[in-house]
């Protein structure tokens, strides 16, 4: 679908646009210095600001921004609970609570030796071929198994995860039939797993969860459902970006690809500053009590994209924002969110990008992106290369 | 001249930061939340890794205190 060009990004943006998916840290740069809060009226009003501190404090308030809508649609859908990421205080905090210990590092650790099978199994696929698609052959495969198995699903169930995924974050911006479609799908599935768990118990997340108790109430079917669609939907086509953007990244760096090569020590703190230079998350609140931030009335009704991503790129906190520096040491980036929205995977990516950094670079040291094919994007809350070809040696 | 840490335990969000950078000083809760090790009284040698928790922390949880 075409859309109207934009002339003016901070009085006209339009998150879907091509100049927008392809490369948005200009308009970004431009958007923090001349107008730190840019607005929209397509998608029935939508504000973007684009500084940290703005960033920081919609994040941090609860009281005038809801999480009840976390994505910007073209129309608004029915309202999809998905606990706790579209829970506000005070049902936000039991339940988050219900998951956090699932997700905490040292409950991490114990999915690292799976992580890396998968990885090195992937790796061995094609690292004796001349080249292969680092986001399609490699990124989209590892959070979608890892999920897979900590969820207790097979993890051949790939393919039908990225399409609910696709039509729920992507296709369902502008479609609500397919995002309904797509809702009601991942409904049936998970209540048939649900179900298969209540006659047959597992060492797995859906079963935990199906015994889980909420404020000494047992967890409702809805919640479960919305918890599990959550994890399901959250943990997997972002990771994918984020491993996508940091061999993106290495395929035209030399020198830092080769630095990790020779000083694997360093891959965690790349890490981080590949987190933040290509946060692949964009969240969305919505506004409902009219308050002012940097000089600019919020008004109710309308959305704001929470540009993690733009924040991150922000020279007020971050020196030489617009550089990779894979050995920053001071990195305070919010990749992850702030605030009581933090994202409950933050262990479980970062566990996974380490890793998946690790296995691929100890077989396949050399690589650039293929000049023949070009690099493309994903568009809307996650960002993060698509087709991503390269070339080895 | 002593340092001492303490997590804002209102303000920590379980990003987790601290207790990979500076495992000598910070430890994780059953939910992931962070809170200093002991008293928080920081050894000499690990000033250095002090500050570096508390400048990674993205919701700035850390206090730092030094006493003479």
């Amino acid at each position: 679908m075409t859309r109207p060009p934009v002339n003016d990004w901070s009085t006209d943006f339009d998150h879907l646009d091509p100049r927008w998916v392809e490369n948005p840290y200009p308009i970004w740069d431009e958007l923090r210095d001349k107008c730190p809060v840019a607005h929209t009226e397509r998608f029935r009003g939508v504000y973007f600001p684009s500084r940290y501190e703005d960033v920081r404090a919609v994040a941090y308030d609860t009281e005038h921004f809801s999480s009840r809508r976390i994505i910007v649609r073209e129309t608004p859908p029915p309202r999809i609970p998905a606990p706790p990421i579209t829970s506000d205080p005070p049902e936000h905090r039991p339940a988050k609570n219900l998951l956090l210990p699932a997700f905490t590092p040292d409950a991490i650790k114990e999915h690292e030796p799976r992580t890396r099978e998968i990885c090195a199994r992937l790796v061995a696929g094609f690292a004796g071929k001349s080249g292969c698609d680092a986001a399609a052959d490699y990124a989209q495969e590892i959070p979608v198994r890892v999920i897979a198995v900590m969820l207790g699903l097979p993890e051949s169930e790939g393919d039908r995860f990225r399409k609910w995924i696709h039509e729920i974050l992507e296709a369902g911006i502008t479609r609500p039939d397919i995002l309904m479609k797509a809702m009601g799908e991942t409904t049936a599935y998970f209540q048939a797993e649900i179900e298969k768990r209540r006659a047959e118990p597992k060492d797995d997340l859906i079963t935990k969860l199906s015994g889980a108790s909420i404020d000494g109430q047992p967890i409702t079917e809805d919640h479960l459902l919305g918890a599990l669609r959550l994890i399901l939907i959250a943990g997997i086509d972002t990771t994918w970006s984020a491993i996508g953007s940091c061999f993106w990244h290495l395929a035209q760096h030399p020198q830092d690809r080769r630095r990790l090569v020779n000083e694997p020590a360093l891959i965690p703190t790349a890490v981080e500053e590949f987190l933040r230079a290509y946060a692949p998350v964009t969240m969305a609140r919505e506004v409902i009590k009219e308050v002012e931030i940097a000089g600019c009335p919020f008004k109710p009704g309308e959305m704001v994209l929470l540009s993690f991503p733009s924040a991150n790129r922000d020279p007020r906190i971050f020196p030489d924002a617009d550089r990779v520096v894979i050995d920053r040491k001071e990195n305070r980036h919010a990749a992850f969110g702030l605030g009581i929205h933090r994202c409950i995977g933050s262990n479980l990516a970062r566990m996974e990008i380490t890793v998946a950094l690790q296995e691929w670079l100890k077989r396949i040291p050399e690589f650039r992106l293929d000049p023949s094919a070009k690099v493309t994007w994903s568009e809307g809350t996650v960002r993060g290369p698509r087709q991503l070809k390269l070339l080895f040696g | 001249m002593t340092l001492k840490v303490k997590v804002d335990r209102d303000k920590c969000q379980g990003h987790a930061r601290c207790a990979a950078l500076a495992p000598e000083l910070f430890e994780l809760d059953e939910l992931g939340n962070a809170r200093e090790k002991g008293d928080g009284t920081v050894p000499e040698s690990l000033v250095e890794k002090a500050y570096l928790a508390k400048a990674n922390c993205p919701e700035e949880a850390i206090e730092t205190e030094e006493k003479a």
